[in-house]
C-alpha cells in the first residue's frame, strides 16, 4: 500500500514539475533532470548548458525542463509528457534514461532526442558524453603527488562503465608516481543524498584516506574533507567554496556549446542521430583551476592537461593488466578502444577490490 | 580504538534525524493521525532552518526556524483532516510535495551559501576520555536533545493522564470524545508536536549534518522515519532501537565497502532496511499482545454534536 502511494506521489510530482510553455512557431526544447537545478552539481551544469543555450537562441526556441524525474521506468512518463507538450528536440540527462528514452523514441519517429551517457540509438535518437576520464587521470596524477599516507578514497555512485572507468583511469595514473598507491572506494548506491556522501567520505578519512574523490553529485564529501583538513577533487561544477583550502580541481561540465551546435542543426534541419563523445580537445567539459598545490605538482597537471588535449597522452594507454594479472587486449592499437572504455566492467591491477556484481 | 570512536560518532549523526523525525510522527499517530507528509515537513525545515542561521548567525535561532516551519506545515495538515474531515493519507502525501516545492522556493536564494556548524560539547577532561568521551561529552546541542526527547515521549505517554487520554484518542475517539475529551483538540496538538519535530529533524541535516542547503536534501529521512514508527509498533522504546539500528548498519556498511570485504555493494546498501525491519519483526513477534496499532489510526473523526 504504502509503495503504491509512494508510487503516486511520484507521479504527482512529476506532474507539477512541468513548466509553462507556449507561442507558436518556436521550436520547443525539453529537457529531463535527474536532480534539482540546485544541486550545485550534475543536474546544475546541466541548466547551465540550457540558459547557455537560451542566451544564444532564445528568440528562435523556447526550453521547458522537468527537475527531480526519478531513473527507470518512471521517467518514461517524463519524457512522454514533454512530447505531448509539443517539444522536438528532447534532452534526457542521465544514464537511468537510456531505455525509457529509447521506448518513447520508438513510439514518436518525428521527435528528435538526446541521450547523455548512454549507448542506445535510433535514427531520431543521439548520444553525447564526455570523456571525464581524461580529467579523472589528471586527478590521479595530482593525488598520488598529494597523498601522505598513500590512500585515495573515492566515493562511487553506481558501478557502471562510466564511473569505473574513471575509477581505473585515476589509480592508473596514481601508479605512475606511486607504483604502491592504494584507493578505499565506497559505493553509495545513489547519485544524490547528501547525507550518505558525507558519511562516506567520513568513513574514507577514518580508515585512513587523505585525498577524496568523488562521483556522486553533492558537495558534501569536499565540506567533509574541508572540515577534516584533508584534499579533496569537485565533482562535475566549481565547488572550491565548499573547501577553499581542500579543492584541488574539479572536472566541469560545460554542456552549453553542445547543447547550441545540436539545436542549431535542428533548427536548420540537418539534425541526424550521432554519437557524440567529446574529450577535452572539444570543449565537452573543462578542468577547474589546479589550486592548494605546490607549483611543481600544478606544472605536472598543466603538463598532462596538454598532452591529453594534444592527443599524445592515453590514459588507458596499452599495456593494461587487469585484477587478475592478465593483460586486457588492446583494440585501439596502443590504446584500449572507446567501446572497452564504454563497457569497461573490470577494475585494473593495483586494486584490492572486487567490483560489485563481477 | 579511534576508528570505533569515529563510527560511533557517526552512527550518532546519522541516527539523530530519524528518531527525531520519528519521535513526533509516533506522538501523532498515537492519537490517532496518520500524517505521510512527514518529508515533506522536514525539508521545509531545512530550508527555513538554514535561512533562520545564515541571517541570524545563530545555530539556536536557526533550530527555532525549523520547527516553527514544520509547526506551520503539520497546521495546514490538522485543517484539512481535522478541521475539515479529509482523507489523511491523501493531504499528507500533499502535504510532502508541497513541502519539496516551498523548500526549493524559500532556498533558492541560499543554495550555495557555507555556514558554521552546531558546536560540539567540549568538557575539559571529559571529552577527552578515550573512546566514550567524545561520544558521551562531545556531540552537539541535537543529538542531546534528541535522546531527550524520547524521554520525555515515553515518560508523557505511559506515565501520565494526559498521555493517556492521548493514547484513548487514537485508540477510540467516539469513547473518548463520549467521555467529553476534546478528541480534535488534543489531535491537533500530537501533529503540531510532530510537525515541531519533523522541521526539527530536517533543520538539524543543514545546521549540524552537512552544513549547507541543497533542494531535497533530505532525501526520503522522511519516509525511513515513518516506516520506523511502524516498525516498532508504535512504542518509544523500539523506535530507539529501530533508529539507531538503521544508522548504525548505514554507517557500517559504508565501512565495510572502505575495507573492500567483497559484498556486492547494492546489497550493502539494502541492509540498513533489511536488518531494522527483521530485526523490530523479531522483537514484536517475541511478545504477545496481538496489534499494536492505534485502532483509530488514519480514520476520520468528526464529532456529532
Amino acid at each position: 500500500m504504502r509503495k503504491s502511494l509512494l508510487a503516486m506521489a511520484v507521479g504527482l510530482l512529476l506532474a507539477g514539475g512541468v513548466g509553462a510553455a507556449s507561442a507558436a512557431d518556436k521550436l520547443k526544447v525539453g529537457f529531463v533532470y535527474l536532480g534539482p537545478i540546485g544541486d550545485l552539481g550534475w543536474t546544475y551544469q546541466h541548466d547551465q548548458g540550457r540558459q547557455a543555450l537560451v542566451k544564444e537562441l532564445g528568440d528562435k526556441i523556447e526550453t521547458t525542463y522537468l527537475e527531480n524525474v526519478p531513473e527507470g521506468p518512471d521517467s518514461e512518463r517524463a519524457i512522454e509528457q514533454l512530447v505531448r507538450a509539443g517539444n522536438k528536440l528532447i534532452f534526457t540527462t542521465s544514464f537511468g534514461y537510456m531505455d525509457p528514452t529509447l521506448k518513447v523514441a520508438k513510439k514518436y519517429p518525428n521527435v528528435h532526442f538526446e541521450h547523455a551517457t548512454g549507448y542506445k540509438r535510433n535514427p531520431n535518437m543521439s548520444t553525447y558524453s564526455a570523456k571525464w576520464y581524461q580529467g579523472r587521470y589528471i586527478q590521479g596524477l595530482i593525488a598520488a603527488k598529494m597523498s601522505k599516507s598513500g590512500v585515495l578514497g573515492y566515493i562511487g555512485s553506481f558501478p557502471i562503465p562510466e564511473v569505473v572507468s574513471g575509477i581505473n583511469a585515476t589509480i592508473l595514473a596514481a601508479q605512475t608516481i606511486n607504483p604502491n598507491i592504494k584507493v578505499k572506494i565506497i559505493w553509495a548506491n545513489t547519485w544524490f543524498d547528501p547525507g550518505k556522501e558525507a558519511d562516506a567520505a567520513k568513513a574514507l578519512i577514518d580508515q585512513g584516506a587523505d585525498v577524496i574523490m568523488q562521483h556522486t553529485d553533492s558537495p558534501a564529501p569536499m565540506q567533509i574533507a574541508s572540515e577534516r583538513g584533508k584534499l579533496a577533487f569537485g565533482q562535475d561544477s566549481e565547488m572550491i567554496k565548499f573547501g577553499p583550502k581542500t579543492q584541488l580541481t574539479s572536472i566541469l561540465d560545460t554542456w552549453g556549446p553542445y547543447y547550441i551546435e545540436r539545436v542549431k542543426a535542428e533548427l536548420a534541419g540537418t539534425w541526424k542521430s550521432e554519437d557524440t563523445w567529446g574529450g577535452l580537445d572539444s570543449h565537452m567539459f573543462a578542468m577547474a583551476p589546479y589550486t592548494n598545490m605546490p607549483d611543481d605538482v600544478k606544472k605536472m597537471a598543466e603538463d598532462a592537461q596538454a598532452a591529453i588535449t594534444a592527443g599524445k597522452l592515453h590514459p588507458f594507454k596499452c599495456p593494461i593488466v587487469g585484477q587478475d594479472g592478465k593483460p586486457i587486449e588492446c583494440k585501439g592499437g596502443d590504446h584500449l578502444d572507446d567501446g572497452q572504455i564504454l563497457g569497461m566492467n573490470f577494475y585494473v591491477k593495483g586494486i584490492d577490490d572486487k567490483l560489485p556484481g563481477k | 580504538m579511534a576508528l570505533v570512536e569515529a563510527i560511533i560518532l557517526a552512527v550518532l549523526a546519522a541516527s539523530t534525524p530519524l528518531l527525531i523525525a520519528a519521535t513526533g510522527e509516533l506522538v501523532a499517530e498515537r492519537s490517532g493521525v496518520l500524517n505521510l507528509g512527514v518529508e515533506g515537513m522536514m525539508i521545509v525545515g531545512a530550508a527555513c532552518g538554514f535561512a533562520g542561521a545564515w541571517l541570524t548567525g545563530s545555530i539556536f535561532i536557526g533550530a527555532l526556524f525549523g520547527i516553527v516551519a514544520g509547526m506551520l506545515m503539520s497546521l495546514v495538515f490538522a485543517l484539512m483532516t481535522l478541521g475539515l474531515a479529509v482523507n489523511q493519507v491523501a493531504t499528507g502525501l500533499a502535504l510532502t510535495i508541497l513541502g519539496i516545492g516551498l523548500s526549493g522556493l524559500i532556498g533558492a536564494g541560499f543554495v550555495g551559501e557555507r555556514i558554521t556548524p552546531a558546536a560540539h560539547l567540549a568538557i575539559p577532561v571529559l571529552t577527552d576520555i578515550p573512546l566514550i568521551g567524545r561520544v558521551l561529552f562531545g556531540e552537539d546541542g541535537f543529538v542531546y536533545f534528541s535522546i531527550a526527547l524520547i524521554v520525555g515521549v515515553w515518560w508523557f505517554l505511559y506515565r501520565t493522564r494526559a498521555g493517556l487520554i492521548l493514547r484513548a484518542c487514537g485508540d477510540n475517539h467516539v469513547s473518548a470524545h463520549a467521555l467529553g475529551y476534546p478528541v480534535l483538540r488534543i489531535r491537533t496538538f500530537a501533529v503540531m508536536f510532530g510537525g515541531a519535530c519533523a522541521g526539527l529533524a530536517g533543520a538539524y541535516l543543514p545546521l549540524a549534518y552537512t552544513p549547507f542547503f541543497i533542494p531535497g536534501m533530505t532525501a526520503g529521512r522522511g519516509w525511513i522515519a515513518l516506516a520506523l514508527v511502524v516498525f516498532s509498533s508504535w512504542r518509544p522504546g523500539r523506535l530507539v532501537v529501530g533508529a539507531y539500528l538503521f544508522g548504525a548498519v548505514t554507517i557500517l556498511q559504508l565501512h565495510a565497502q572502505g575495507w573492500g570485504v567483497g559484498i556486492p555493494s547494492q546489497f550493502m546498501s539494502a541492509l540498513p532496511y533489511l536488518a531494522t525491519v527483521i530485526v523490530l519483526v523479531l522483537i514484536s513477534r517475541a511478545r504477545t499482545g496481538g496489534s499494536t496499532a492505534p485502532a483509530a489510526l488514519g480514520t476520520v473523526f468528526v464529532p456529532d454534536r
